[in-house]
């Protein structure tokens, strides 16, 4: 028997720590996959209150959750290559085309 | 001394895992052997013959070689990813064995002796497992800091990410038909009428139902899945005709260039364990595991409890060495592929295939239930 | 046990998530991840989503992660510099952060009655199992937004395709 708000403070914890590497990190590839760590802890929030519901519908939606997110992985990557292969680097500092 | 459930099913469990682990490392010693022995005949030559009769003791021979070399660290790799590749390989080799069940249901008080663990997500649990197997390799060849291992562990992420695929679909129409992931039902559902209701066959037997003896068509019709299974299996362990990431012609050595001693030997083993864990699914998922393919002709209590007890477990091996034997076969037997044709045949052909098969499964399920 | 399953599995989570956040170097990052994402599958598991936790080693550490390693491999990516831009990130950043996790960690605990409890394999261990219970409300209930994902995905191949190729 574990209380519930343990899987939240952790989802919580995890979210954080994701935004926290999300503005910190300067590496494109390392931004993107902080925001994969803020889905999983979602996701993590999701099973929980399904547990807590006893409901099914919240783990159908981790379902689409991922599902999305293997998607987004996928075309996020590509544009990540296309970026490099224009600009020769992965710091998200120097893609400043846009700003001058 | 009386010991409580737990405590029993604590120390049956801890020694099923000793002993399958025990077993399992010294079936990959010996299939090494075999496939040295097999090759050489193949290839009319003697193999291995020099240690013990007939070269029996020569794996005995090896591990005690590769123990004793030095272990040498090249200067310019990533250390700690260096040290931990080969780890990850062997560990998702042996660890996927853990849901397969060897023999039929004996419970010794509440425990199942002749399988680790029977989980209800076994089939994902394996492929889940599989899938993880891939950062063993993909890691080796980044952390050498050499361009033939790069580039063999680059090919071998495309490829088991191209063949998962495959392998996955071609498992559906099993999973359609058992109605279940869990393996003993996958088993289960195909042990009635011997080797005609395997997954692979199918055919008319007669049926002891409710309305008295009836004639039915029993067994999958599996042969186009298991033939996908076959060639994405052999892809996924990086097995000839598919070991391009190991193509000693081209990459030296693909993604162990730079690894020697133990660390190389953990990737051969674990080579070696991925096929006898491919071998033991496909026998699982096709070949009607542990039961016997002469279904009811002899009586179920044949032999005795002991007997009876230990003949599914022959069955099971005597399948898996078949696939062993196969595997060895199409190693001395066929050259490898190109990598054009190699992604081209996985994502042009097997897997559109996969997927006819589990479309024409569904159908036949849906209209004949 | 679930709590020694729960501690065990949650500080290899935070342990992780936070070697991802200080690692420089972008594999050393994605390989916390992997751990951080494995852990969770065993959390699932723990809360009676077997479906979900499997899903979860396959999709994303078994393919996912893999397309990141797999990228950091291919573009060759060393540890990140330290550049000016950040300065801002640090400086309402993690106030930011630290204020949302007050707010959240606040609102779990103060619900902690209403919430109850969690006890290993929930409500779906008599009979039924999750599996049967999610593929029946995916293919009945959800069908629509079901194959609408899989519209999702083959845009998202064709786009990743399109992206990634060579200029001729």
């Amino acid at each position: 028997m574990v209380p519930i708000y343990y899987y939240l403070v952790l989802a919580a914890i995890l979210f954080c720590i994701g935004i926290g590497s999300f503005l910190i990190k300067r590496n494109i590839i390392t931004v993107f996959m902080s925001i994969e760590l803020m889905l999983n802890a979602v996701n993590l929030t999701f099973v929980a209150f399904a547990h807590a519901h006893d409901n099914v519908h919240g783990q159908i939606f981790v379902f689409f959750v991922m599902v999305v997110a293997a998607a987004e992985a996928a075309v996020g990557l590509a544009i990540i290559i296309a970026i490099f292969r224009t600009r020769q680097t992965l710091d998200v500092d120097s893609m400043n085309l846009m700003k001058n | 001394m009386h010991l409580s459930d737990f405590q029993i099913f604590l120390l049956l469990t801890i020694l099923k895992i000793v002993v399958v682990l025990v077993i399992m490392l010294t079936s990959v010693a010996y299939t090494v052997l075999l496939e040295r022995k097999v090759i050489g005949l193949i290839q009319n030559r003697w193999g291995p013959s020099r240690v013990g009769p007939f070269g029996l003791l020569q794996p005995l021979v090896d591990g005690i070689k590769l123990f004793l070399k030095e272990d040498l660290m090249p200067m310019a790799v990533e250390r700690p990813l260096f040290v931990i590749a080969p780890v990850i390989a062997l560990s998702c080799a042996l660890v996927s064995i853990s849901v397969v069940p060897f023999g039929n249901v004996f419970t010794y008080r509440g425990v199942s002796l002749f399988e680790i663990s029977d989980i209800n997500i076994g089939l994902l649990v394996i492929l889940g497992i599989t899938s993880i197997g891939v950062y063993g390799i993909a890691l080796s060849g980044w952390s050498s800091n050499n361009k033939y291992s790069l580039l063999g562990s680059l090919r071998a992420s495309a490829q088991l990410i191209s063949y998962e695929l495959a392998l996955g679909l071609s498992l559906v129409g099993v999973v359609l038909r058992a109605g279940s992931l869990r393996l003993r039902d996958i088993v289960d559902s195909q042990s009635a009428h011997g080797a005609l209701s395997w997954n692979i066959f199918g055919g008319p037997a007669r049926v002891h139902g409710a309305g008295g003896t009836t004639w039915a068509i029993v067994g999958g019709f599996q042969i186009l899945g298991f033939f996908i299974y076959l060639m994405a299996a052999y892809a996924e362990t990086n097995r000839a005709p598919f070991d391009l990431p190991e193509a000693e012609s081209e990459l030296v050595a693909g993604y162990h260039t730079e690894y020697s001693s133990m660390k190389f030997a953990m990737f051969f083993m674990a080579e070696y364990a991925n096929m006898i864990t491919v071998s033991c699914v496909a026998t699982l998922l096709f070949f009607g595991g542990a039961s016997s393919p002469l279904g009811h002709l002899l009586p179920d209590n044949f032999g005795g409890t002991f007997l009876s007890a230990i003949f599914p477990i022959l069955w099971f091996v005597f399948k898996v060495f078949c696939f062993l034997f196969l595997y060895i076969w199409v190693r001395s037997t066929l050259p490898r592929f190109r990598y054009d044709q190699l992604m081209s045949f996985g994502w042009k052909f097997l897997l559109p295939a996969a997927m006819l098969n589990i479309v024409l499964t569904s159908l036949v399920l849906a209209f004949h239930g | 046990m679930q709590l020694a399953l729960f501690i065990i599995f949650a500080v290899l989570c935070v342990v992780f998530a936070l070697n991802f956040l200080f690692q420089r170097h972008p594999i050393n990052s994605a390989l916390s991840l992997i751990v951080v994402m494995m852990s969770l599958a065993v959390i699932y598991w723990t809360l009676g989503a077997e479906f979900l936790a499997a899903a979860q080693v396959i999709v994303y550490s078994g393919a996912v992660m893999v397309l990141f390693t797999f990228v950091i491999m291919l573009l060759n990516a060393g540890e990140e510099e330290r550049t000016r831009g950040s300065k801002i990130a640090y400086i309402v950043g993690i106030p930011g952060v630290i204020a949302v996790f007050a707010l959240l960690a606040y609102t779990f605990v103060h619900e902690h009655s209403t919430l109850g409890m969690a006890h290993l394999g929930g409500h779906l261990n008599n009979g039924v199992s999750n599996l049967e219970e999610v593929s029946r409300i995916l293919f009945t209930d959800m069908l629509l937004p079901f194959e609408v994902t899989s519209i999702l995905i083959l845009v998202a191949i064709l786009g990743a395709v399109v992206l990634a190729r060579k200029e001729h």
